[in-house]
Order: C-alpha cells, then structure tokens, then sequence
C-alpha cells in the first residue's frame, strides 16, 4: 500500500516535472526547432529518392520502349521466325535482367525466358507488373518484374520486361538509411534545439534572478550582459538603462525629500517662532498683532511658492506632460519674456539686448519654455550688477540642433566647478545668499530642458554667465 | 458692489472660510456641500457668481458645469482646484468655467477675481472705446488721449492699459494681469508688474493732477476715475 503511494507520488511527480518542462519556453522552442529540422531533411531525403530510383526506373522503361521498337522492326522485316530467333537469343544471355515471352494467340510459347503468361493486367500506361518467382525467373529468388505487352499482327503476344529485383533491393536499402538519417536527425535536432533554446533561457533566467533582486530591495544589481550584442544583450542592455534611470531618480528623489526636510523646515519654523513670540509678548495694541500676521502671510506665500517651484520640477521630470506636446513657436516665446523683463531689466540701468535670429517651432510645453526663458532672464537680471549687460539670443536650426536659446549675463558668473552643483534643488551660491530666490530656477530649468530632450550648457561668459538651451532636431518632430 | 454668490464645495471647512470671508466682503453667500444639493440651489436661485471645487463627492465639478451650461445657465463661474497645471485649468475653461484659481489662494485674488467676471457679464458688447475719466483708449487706431493730449504707449503697455481700463473699477490682481496680458500661468520670482505699471503710470498718471492708477494694498492695483 505505501509502497503503491510512493510509487504513484514518484510517477506523479514525474509528470508534474514533465508538464513543467513542456510549459517551459525552452521545451516548445526545441520542439519547434525539431519539426522544422525534420521537416527539411525529410523534404530533402524526399527529393533524393526521387532523382535515383525514379531516374533508374524511368530508364529502364525508356530501354524497354527502345527494345519493343526494335523487335517490332525486326518482325516487319524478318517475320515471325526472325523474330522468334532473336529472341530466342536474347533470352539466351545469362545474367540478364531481360524477360521475354512471345506467344501465339492460344497462349503456346514461341520463345522467350518466362514459364508462362504473367496473369497481371496491364496499367493505364501499358506497364505490367507482377512477381517472376511463379514464373521461374532469371534468378532464383522471387522478385518483381515490370513488362509492357502488346500484340503483334496475327494475334501472336510479345511481352519485353525488366527484373526489378536489383532496383527493389536499392530502394528498400535506400528506404532504410534514409528511415536511418531521419531517426539520427531527429535526435539530433531534438538535442540541439533544446541546448540552444537552454542557452537563452538561461540568459533570460539570469535577467529573472536580477529582477528579483531589485524587488527585493536592492536597486545596485544589474543583469549581466554576455558581449556578443545580439538580442540579449541589447534587453539586458536596455534594461540596465533602465534601472541606471529609476536608481537616478531614486536618489533624485531622496536629495529632494532631505532637501525638502532642511529648507522647508527652516522658514516654517521661523514662522512658528514669529506667531509664538507674538503671543507670549502681550499688548493690546493690535497694530503688533497685524503686522505679525502680514509677515507670516509673506512667509507662507514664499514657502508656497517653494512648493509650487518644487511640483513644476518633479511634474516636469515626471515626463507625463510629453502627452500634450505642441509645436511652440519659440520666438514668440522669447519675445514676451523679453518685453516683460525689459522693464526690470532697464530700472537697473541693465542693457537687455535681444537678438531673434530665426523663427524656430519646437514640440513641446509652451509655459514651461515661457517659465525657463523667465527664469533665465531673472536670474540674469538678479545677479547682473546695475548698468550691466544681458543679451538674450534665439537662434534658429544649426548641425545638430533645432533651436538656441542663450541668456549671457556679465555679472559674477558661476564658477566650473560649482556649474552642476547649482541645478539641484536648493542649491546657491553664496554670493547668492543675499539676494531673493529659492535656488529652485535653475532646477526647474533644467528639469524643462531635459523634459523637452533640451541641453543645458552653463559656461563662461567672460565675464559673467551663458546658459545655452539646445534643442535637438527630434524634438521638432 | 453686493453679490449673490453660491459655493459649491465639498470641504466643509474651506466651505466655511470661503463664506466668512466673503460675506465679510458684503456678499450674500449660499454654500453647498457637494454636486447634487448645488446644481439644485444653482437651478432654484439666481446667482451674481458660482465658486465651484473641481473635485466633488459624487458628482464633480467639471460635469457640474458642464450640466448647468447645456441647461441655459450662464452664471460665471469660477473654479477653485488644488490640480494647478495649464492643461487642469484648460479643462476648466473647456468645461464652461470663466475663470480658475489653483488652491491655496490669496482671498484678495479670489474677490478681485470674481467682481471681474460679474462686471464683465453685466458690460455692455464689444467696444471700440473705453473711457475712464479723461482718459480715453480707441481699439481701432490704438491710440490713448488723456484729457484731449495723446500719449503714446508701447504695444504691450497698450494691452496693459486695455486690461485695466476693460475691469476699470474693480481690483485687478498681479497674476490676473500676468495671465491675461502675457498669458503667464505660472508665477515669475520677481514682481515684474509692478515695474510695468511703474512705467505706465509715468505715461498716464505723472503729468496729470489725478491719478488713475491705484495701488491696492495685498490685492494688486485699479485704474479708477477719482471719486466724483
């Protein structure tokens, strides 16, 4: 009994283990690759066959028509006694594969090698085929003969045929090795198949470990690549990007949350301060209480505008307002930024120079290029000394790029090193601190760059600052 | 200028401040608190302006709207909405709202904003002229007089002026002007308006014994005749 359990347990975890290997990928693409394995070689064993035994029989009916024609020539010329006579000799030759038989309309045997008329009737074609053996036959064995038949004037019957025996052998020898050669290659192809289709499973099941991996927790991992760029490598590849990308953001995103933390935390808990101190301070006047109240409304709304700073960047970053791309004419663009800055620009006694060399249309968010072109301009005009110089270029498709749009400045400009430090979030200069801002500008305006595919160039501009935005030509679309 | 004005919002405390807030600004306020009970009081009353949430309980604010206006209602709407992207607000103003305004918001915005859209219903069809005072605007040749003397005005001080001079009267606030002279919907860190009407000032008000051009405190500013 519990030896019957074990047994059907083993048997059904045979199976179980079988279904699991036909289910797999591998299986089915191994059985895929043997049927058409099979297929092929059969398709060419076929073709084969065809051009030896059927070249041979079709050659020997061609002698057996070529020999009839001869004999019935023979009979016109000779009569029936020289044709009886060359038959007679022919029949004569040993080890010949000849038979002949000629008879009188009674059926009397004139001359010829067979024992009697064969009793098989002929084909559509005139061809006869029927076993020698019964008929005592040029060899001793049984075998088979195709003849072709027709009678002579004054009825008598001429029978010319072929033993068949040696082209009955050739073909079932032949019929075995190709039943060999298809045995053989099925197996191989079997083999075969399941090695290569093993060979990528495995790669795909090292890309499984990796993910598996990474949701456990650990976003370091990367699938490994086997050189060779085919396929594979390219998923393995592309995934990696992937991964390189949401790592990225990942640590983006941590930056963010810990920046969030420290300069969110630092005016909300002046804030804080403020209203307690206004409370523990006690007066009746109600002008203090106001003036405590206007300041923290100033408070909020810049702590306010940090927030919304922060949620055009990630939204930008995000990628999603790809969606709603339009073509954007970026001289309009540049144009409104200019005439809203240029007031502000000249209360300082800056020279704001504009220079709209093309008419450029891109694909992309009309307010987020508004809001860059915007921030550019205020920055340039914040930190620009007055009587300084800002020229403001927009600049049309050039080698590798659609449109540019540059804002040089010639204040204090930003050292080399300090350049990608300041498009993080909250990141200034100290020669920043003093004046108004976030440091969420140049965030954002990277954060749009890269939303619209955009480089951002940040180089010196002797003195002062150029930021160049390059748009690719695909962003044009 | 008293208004009839009905919130439909769903947060019963915004709700409450919004009520406060503009009954202390004399309007008279009916609240609800959410879709259904809204298009019903929209429906049974007449009301100056609607302040309505875009995300409502059961049914939202967007198909609110879009309700009242296939019945016939006109009534301007205003929506308020804690979704603050150019293309939330593009599905406001699709859905038939006149004007949105992104949570949190200054209460002096929402008054400025709201006395615009009811004074707007209520003006007359499309001029070719506006007048304030002595100061006259021709849409047609785009030339300004102050009292007789023509002023010449940059094309975008132009539009400026026009802006103001269409909502003469009432407060108009730094953003409506961002958006609706430069089509800024988002806020640049300097307060650049208040340069350009520095500059506008200089052409209108500066050789001319009476201001038009008035500062109000924490809202934004209000070209008005003086008070006869």
């Amino acid at each position: 009994m519990l030896r019957t359990e074990a047994h059907s347990a083993g048997l059904h975890g045979f199976v179980a283990a079988g279904l699991r290997l036909v289910r797999t990928t591998a299986f089915r693409l191994a059985l895929l690759y043997l049927a058409m394995f099979v297929l092929s070689v059969g398709l060419i064993l076929g073709v084969v066959y065809r051009t030896t035994a059927g070249f041979l029989e079709q050659e020997i009916g061609e002698t057996i028509a070529l020999e009839v024609a001869g004999l019935q020539d023979h009979y016109r010329n000779y009569g029936l006694p020289g044709l009886v006579d060359v038959v007679r000799t022919r029949s004569a030759v040993a080890n010949n594969n000849s038979i002949y038989l000629l008879t009188t309309a009674a059926g009397v045997i004139l001359a010829g090698n067979l024992s009697g008329w064969p009793a098989a009737v002929p084909n559509a074609s005139g061809w006869t085929h029927f076993k020698v053996a019964d008929y005592g036959g040029v060899n001793d064995r049984p075998s088979t003969a195709q003849a072709v038949t027709f009678t002579l004037p004054g009825q008598f019957r001429l029978l010319v045929g072929r033993d068949m025996s040696e082209i009955d052998q050739l073909r079932t020898r032949m019929f075995r090795s190709l039943g060999w050669i298809l045995g053989a290659t099925a197996l191989l192809g079997l083999g075969g198949g399941l090695l290569m289709s093993r060979g990528a499973m495995r790669r795909i099941e090292a890309i499984n470990r990796t993910t598996r991996q990474i949701m456990s927790g650990d976003l370091t991992d990367r699938v490994p690549r086997f050189g060779g760029g085919d396929e594979m490598d390219r998923l393995a590849g592309n995934l990696n990007a992937m991964l390189d990308r949401i790592e990225r953001l990942m640590t983006g995103m941590k930056q963010v949350t810990d920046s969030v933390a420290h300069d969110l935390r630092t005016p909300l808990t002046r804030l804080r301060s403020r209203i307690e101190l206004a409370l523990l301070h006690e007066t009746e006047d109600p002008e203090v209480y106001r003036s405590v109240l206007q300041d923290t409304i100033v408070e909020a709304d810049r702590l306010l505008a940090t927030f919304t700073a922060l949620l055009s960047i990630a939204e930008a970053e995000s990628g999603a307002k790809r969606q709603d791309f339009v073509p954007v004419d970026l001289a309009e663009v540049v144009e409104l930024a200019a005439d809203l800055y240029e007031p502000v620009a000249d209360e300082r006694g800056q020279r704001l120079s504009v220079d709209i060399r093309g008419k450029p249309v891109v694909h992309g968010n009309g307010q987020l290029l508004a809001q860059v072109v915007s921030n550019l301009l205020d920055n340039a005009i914040k930190y620009t000394p007055d009587g300084g110089n800002i020229t403001l270029v927009l600049d049309g498709p050039a080698p590798g790029r659609a449109a540019c749009i540059e804002v040089a400045d010639s204040g204090p400009g930003i050292p080399p090193d300090m350049r990608d430090k300041v498009l993080q979030r909250f990141v200034r200069l100290d020669t920043a601190r003093a004046s108004p801002g976030n440091g969420l500008g140049l965030s954002l305006v990277d954060a749009v760059a890269t939303l619209h595919g955009a480089k951002l160039e940040l180089s010196d501009n002797e003195p002062g600052l150029k930021v160049s935005l390059l748009f690719p030509p695909e962003a044009r679309r | 200028m008293l208004m009839k004005i009905l919130v439909i919002e769903d947060d019963r405390q915004a709700a409450s401040y919004l009520a406060k807030g503009l009954k202390e600004a004399g309007h008279v306020v009916d609240v609800a608190n959410d879709g259904k009970e809204g298009l019903f009081l929209a429906g049974a009353e007449h009301y100056d302006v609607m302040i309505v949430d875009r995300m409502l309980p059961g049914r939202d604010g967007l198909s609110l709207v879009q309700v009242l206006r296939a019945a016939g209602n006109d009534t301007p709407v205003l929506f308020l909405s804690a979704l603050g992207s150019v293309d939330d607000r593009v599905k406001g103003l699709k859905a038939g709202g006149d004007d949105y305004l992104t949570k949190p918001f200054a209460f002096s915005e929402l008054l400025a904003r709201i006395e615009v859209l009811v004074r707007r219903r209520g003006a007359a069809q499309p001029q070719t002229r506006l007048s304030v005072g002595d100061l006259e605007l021709d849409l047609l040749s785009r030339s300004v007089r102050r009292a007789g003397k023509a002023i010449d005005l940059l094309p975008r001080e132009f539009s400026l002026l026009e802006y103001l001079m269409r909502n003469a009267g009432s407060v108009v606030t730094r953003t409506m002007m961002l958006e609706n002279v430069w089509d800024y919907h988002f806020d640049p860190q300097t307060n650049v308006i208040d340069v350009h009407i520095a500059r506008l000032r200089q052409k209108i008000d500066k050789d001319f014994p009476t201001p038009l051009i008035h500062t109000v405190r924490g809202a934004g500013y209000s070209l008005r005749a003086a008070e006869a």
